[in-house]
Order: structure tokens, then C-alpha cells, then sequence
């Protein structure tokens, strides 16, 4: 194995991995239009750090930063709907960023900024992912009791005195800064499956919030490696390829049957069992 | 003299500025049980979650002594979240602050007693998308136990449950009645509204606020429901039943009393 293909497998392990588990929340909060509208909205900012010199990180958290504010804005016309308001603000921004990217002096080439290039990344891309995992794993550990009780019963959340403003705010920061981070290696368009898909696999299977996390992190690490490898052996772009197995393994996750509920789990009472399932009434 | 355990003095409370509910003014003193009646839409929720802080009044004010528990219909939960009926009830514990610790020895102990309090120990490891509506509703009660506020409050909470799961949550309240605490039930059931101290009948305003033998009169009724009551008995005021039309009115049900 090349040291361009082990780095790459580094990068998506720290990065996808991390995705994956905020990934989970994402979901059950239902902001992956929110994330998708994101992860594509942040391209003018991508392609401005291209022009500039400037590191992409810094130019997809700028354009994160600025896509969040006009998505905000634009949802909030209640004449159209919030929908169609993001979706308008989205394309316009994928537009410009894309008008940016063809200009001559433009030195990045679009597709790399749109579909990613695990195998070009740099030893500060790498630092950049290691301190995603670090600081944004501290914070998504220290949120994940109120984000449960939120995410089980919004308006039980609200009188246990957990406020949904902060808690929002705390994850769309989150988001952010992950789309700003992963972005690099799975690009604009790409990024958007280490978030979605290993959820999406893991979430009929697992037993608690812990578990979605830590599972949901295992499948997008486990899909960035063996996508990079797919990619090395057929030949084919190595993000598209990553994306193809996330995706793979999203679709897998929802046909699989569910494994039968064992008996009681750590933190179970002593002397608990579990009932056959009862009807509702 | 006791404080009130909640006071709203000429409430108007809605949404984006237009008032659902409004002209309501109620004492409440600590270890009351109180009733709130009303039709679909008459603003029971609605008053809840002004108690909860979550609305703001629009006009008046309302005083709760501490944070009030709130326990919503289960139908507002996500079934499909990967918790279980333990995991349901530790949630209370996130109401004593540090939510981002993990949870106690002690607060794991005060779980497990509020699901034994609720006749549910032996489910504390089930999913609670997999248990029944009644024992759903007892989680949730466990929840607010472990939340230990002095006012709860309850959305429904018998609806539909299963008779097991209604004696059980009936016996909590007559436990927390005599611990001093206040509860407030929002119900369609005039006949059970019957067993409580107090009886608050809403219809987008206060029609009726004092002891059940006070207020649950035939005119009354027919004010907090319209067309949505039924007298079935024209000799007296006593057996009546409200006619509810859930979400869009794809189910009919009653209630009889």
C-alpha cells in the first residue's frame, strides 16, 4: 500500500469515523436536508481559499459559515416555505461556486472541489481531522444525555429545562466544522454520505444512543477504507468510490432483518428480564 | 399562608401572536389534583406548555413553584429512538442540572425505584417503542418521579391505556397527592374529572374553574363542548359523553361516563 493510499485510509477513518457518529444525530434531529444544503452551499468558499492560496479548511468553514446565515435567511420567508427558500439559496451558491471554479485563474480544478481528493491530501488536512475527533468527541459526548432526551421527546426535553436553542446551535457548529474538515477528501457534493449513510445503517440495529454513536463511527471508518481500497483495485475515483460503499452499506443496513432482542443490558436491575413484545393499548 | 403551587392571573397565551387560549385565572394550592377538561383544541396543551415556560403569556402572567414535570402523550415521542424504558426514566435526572456528566450511581438508584414505583422493573430493559401504550405512559411517569418536581403535569395520560396501566398511574397520583405535590391532568373523561380536588374547563377561554360538584354541570359541559358533548341522561347533569376527533378526523372515539 502507498503512503498517498495510507494517508487517505487516516484521513477517512479520523474524519468519517467522527461523521459518522455525529452522523447519528444529524439524523434523528431530521437536519440532513440541513447538512446537505451545507456541505453543497460552502463551494464559493472552497473555491476563494483555492484562488487565494489559502488552506481549504479555512475557505469551507467561511463558506460554511456564510451558506448557514443565507440558508437561515432564506428559510425564513414564510411566502415560499423553508424548502424552496434553501433550496433557491443552495443552487445559487452552488452556481457561483462553480462560476469561480471555471475561471482561468481558478487553480483547483472543480471536480476535485465537488467529488474530493482522498489521495491528495496534506499533513495539515491530517491534524486538521485528529483534532475534529479530539475536540468535536469531547463535546459530542459531553451532549449526548440531553441530545437523547431532545431527539426521544422534544416537548418532555423542554420542561426537563433543557433549552432547544443551544442544543441546535451546538449541533449545527458541529456540522460545520465537520463539512468544513471532511470536505476535502469527499468534496462538496460527496460529503454528504460519511454523515447520512452510516446512520442510516446502523440505526434499526443498535440498542441505545452510545451504541448508534460508536457503530455509526466503526461503519463510515470501515466504508472509508475499504473504499479506498475499491478504488485502488478497480481503478475508479477514490471518493466517488467511498461514497458508492457508504451508500452500499446504508441500503444493507435498512433491508437486514433485526436481530432478536437479547436479554437484560448493563444498567438493567438485577432480576429484570425482557417480555415478549406487547400490543399497544 | 401556603404559596400557591401555580397561580395564573388573566393568562392569554398562543402562537405567533394570536391568542388559542385566554381569560384564565386559577389558584392552585400544593397536593391538589386538578382536572383539565376541554375539547380538542380548547387549549389544554396549549396552558401546559405556558406552565412549562415554553410558551410565553401574551397577556397576564402564571407562577409555578419550581419547574413543573411534564409528561406528553406518548404519541408525541419517537418510538423508533433506541432507548429503553430505564434510559426513559434517567431522563428525569437531567432536570437536577450537569447533563453533561454521565449519570450517577444515585441517579441510576432513583430511576430504577421510579420504574418500580410505576409497575414497570421488569421492563426496565425493554425498547420503549416495544412496550405497550399503558406502560409507555408509565415510563414516562417515571420520568417525571425521577425529575422529583412539585407540579406535574399530564397530557392525557389515560388515554388509551390499558385498565392495568390506568389503576397503576390512578395510584401514583394518590401518592403524590399525599406527598404534597400538585398534579394537573388534562383528560375527556367527565366522569373521572369526578375524583379530583378541582376541575379547570377550557375552550379557548376559562369556562369554569372549583370542586368537580361545582362545576361539572350540565350547562357547564355544554359550554366546554359544544356539539362535542353528548347528555345521555336528560333527567340530570351526571352521564354525559364527549365525542373526540383525533388529527384530522380520521378516528372517532368516546368516552363514556
Amino acid at each position: 500500500m502507498s503512503d498517498i493510499e495510507l494517508r487517505a485510509m487516516l484521513e477517512l477513518v479520523l474524519a468519517g469515523g467522527f461523521c459518522g457518529a455525529l452522523g447519528f444525530w444529524v439524523v434523528s434531529e431530521r437536519l440532513t436536508y440541513g447538512a446537505e444544503s451545507l456541505s453543497h452551499g460552502l463551494l464559493p468558499g472552497l473555491v476563494l481559499a483555492g484562488l487565494a492560496g489559502a488552506p481549504l479548511v479555512l475557505g469551507a468553514a467561511g463558506g460554511a459559515l456564510v451558506a448557514a446565515a443565507l440558508i437561515a435567511l432564506s428559510a425564513r420567508d414564510e411566502r415560499v416555505g423553508p424548502d424552496a427558500g434553501t433550496a433557491v439559496a443552495v443552487t445559487g451558491l452552488v452556481g457561483l461556486g462553480a462560476l469561480l471554479a471555471l475561471a482561468p485563474e481558478a487553480p483547483q480544478r472543480l471536480e476535485e472541489l465537488l467529488f474530493g481528493d482522498p489521495l491528495g491530501l496534506s499533513d495539515g488536512d491530517l491534524v486538521a481531522a485528529a483534532l475534529l475527533v479530539l475536540a468535536g468527541g469531547a463535546m459530542l459526548i459531553a451532549l449526548h444525555r440531553p441530545l437523547s432526551a431532545r431527539a426521544f421527546d422534544t416537548a418532555g426535553a423542554a420542561a426537563l429545562g433543557l433549552r432547544p436553542a443551544p442544543l441546535r446551535l451546538a449541533l449545527l457548529t458541529l456540522l460545520a466544522t465537520a463539512v468544513a474538515v471532511a470536505v476535502q477528501g469527499l468534496g462538496a457534493l460527496l460529503v454528504l454520505a460519511m454523515l447520512v449513510a452510516p446512520p442510516v445503517a446502523v440505526r434499526r440495529h443498535v440498542a441505545t444512543p452510545r451504541a448508534a454513536m460508536l457503530a455509526a463511527a466503526a461503519v463510515a471508518a470501515l466504508g472509508g477504507v475499504a473504499g479506498i481500497q475499491l478504488s485502488a483495485l478497480a481503478g475508479s475515483a477514490a471518493g466517488a468510490s467511498v461514497a458508492l460503499v457508504l451508500c452500499a452499506a446504508a441500503a444493507l443496513g435498512a433491508v437486514l432483518p433485526r436481530r432478536p432482542r437479547a436479554g437484560p443490558r448493563r444498567g438493567a436491575p438485577p432480576g429484570s428480564r425482557s417480555p415478549a413484545p406487547t400490543p399497544p393499548g | 399562608m401556603t404559596q400557591p403551587a401555580v397561580r395564573a392571573e388573566d393568562l392569554s397565551v398562543g402562537y405567533s401572536g394570536h391568542a388559542v387560549l385566554r381569560e384564565v385565572s386559577f389558584s392552585i394550592d400544593p397536593g391538589c389534583t386538578v382536572c383539565v377538561l376541554g375539547p380538542n383544541g380548547g387549549g389544554k396543551t396549549t396552558l401546559f406548555r405556558a406552565l412549562t415556560g415554553e410558551l410565553d403569556a401574551m397577556t397576564g402572567r402564571v407562577r409555578v413553584a419550581g419547574r413543573p414535570a411534564y409528561v406528553a402523550q406518548t404519541e408525541r415521542t419517537r418510538l423508533d429512538f433506541p432507548v429503553n424504558a430505564l434510559d426513559v426514566a434517567l431522563m428525569g435526572s437531567l432536570a437536577h442540572g450537569r447533563w453533561w456528566l454521565p449519570a450517577r450511581r444515585w441517579q441510576r438508584e432513583a430511576a430504577v425505584r421510579a420504574l418500580e414505583r410505576v409497575g414497570l422493573a421488569e421492563q426496565a430493559a425493554v425498547p420503549f417503542g416495544e412496550l405497550s401504550g399503558g406502560q409507555r405512559q408509565r415510563a414516562l411517569l417515571a420520568r417525571a418521579l425521577v425529575q422529583d418536581a412539585n407540579v406535574l403535569l399530564l397530557d392525557e395520560p389515560l388515554s388509551g391505556v390499558d385498565p392495568a396501566s390506568a389503576q397503576l398511574i390512578d395510584a401514583v397520583f394518590g401518592e403524590l397527592r399525599a406527598e404534597g405535590k400538585s398534579v394537573l391532568v388534562s383528560s375527556h373523561d367527565v366522569e373521572s374529572a369526578r375524583d379530583f380536588d378541582l376541575v379547570l374547563c377550557l375552550n379557548e377561554r376559562q369556562i369554569a374553574f372549583g370542586p368537580p360538584a361545582a362545576t361539572l354541570d350540565r350547562s357547564t359541559l355544554e359550554e366546554t363542548y359544544g356539539r362535542e358533548l353528548i347528555v345521555l341522561d336528560q333527567a340530570g347533569p351526571t352521564s354525559a359523553i364527549t365525542i373526540q376527533h383525533h388529527g384530522h378526523g380520521h378516528h372517532h372515539g368516546a368516552h363514556e361516563i
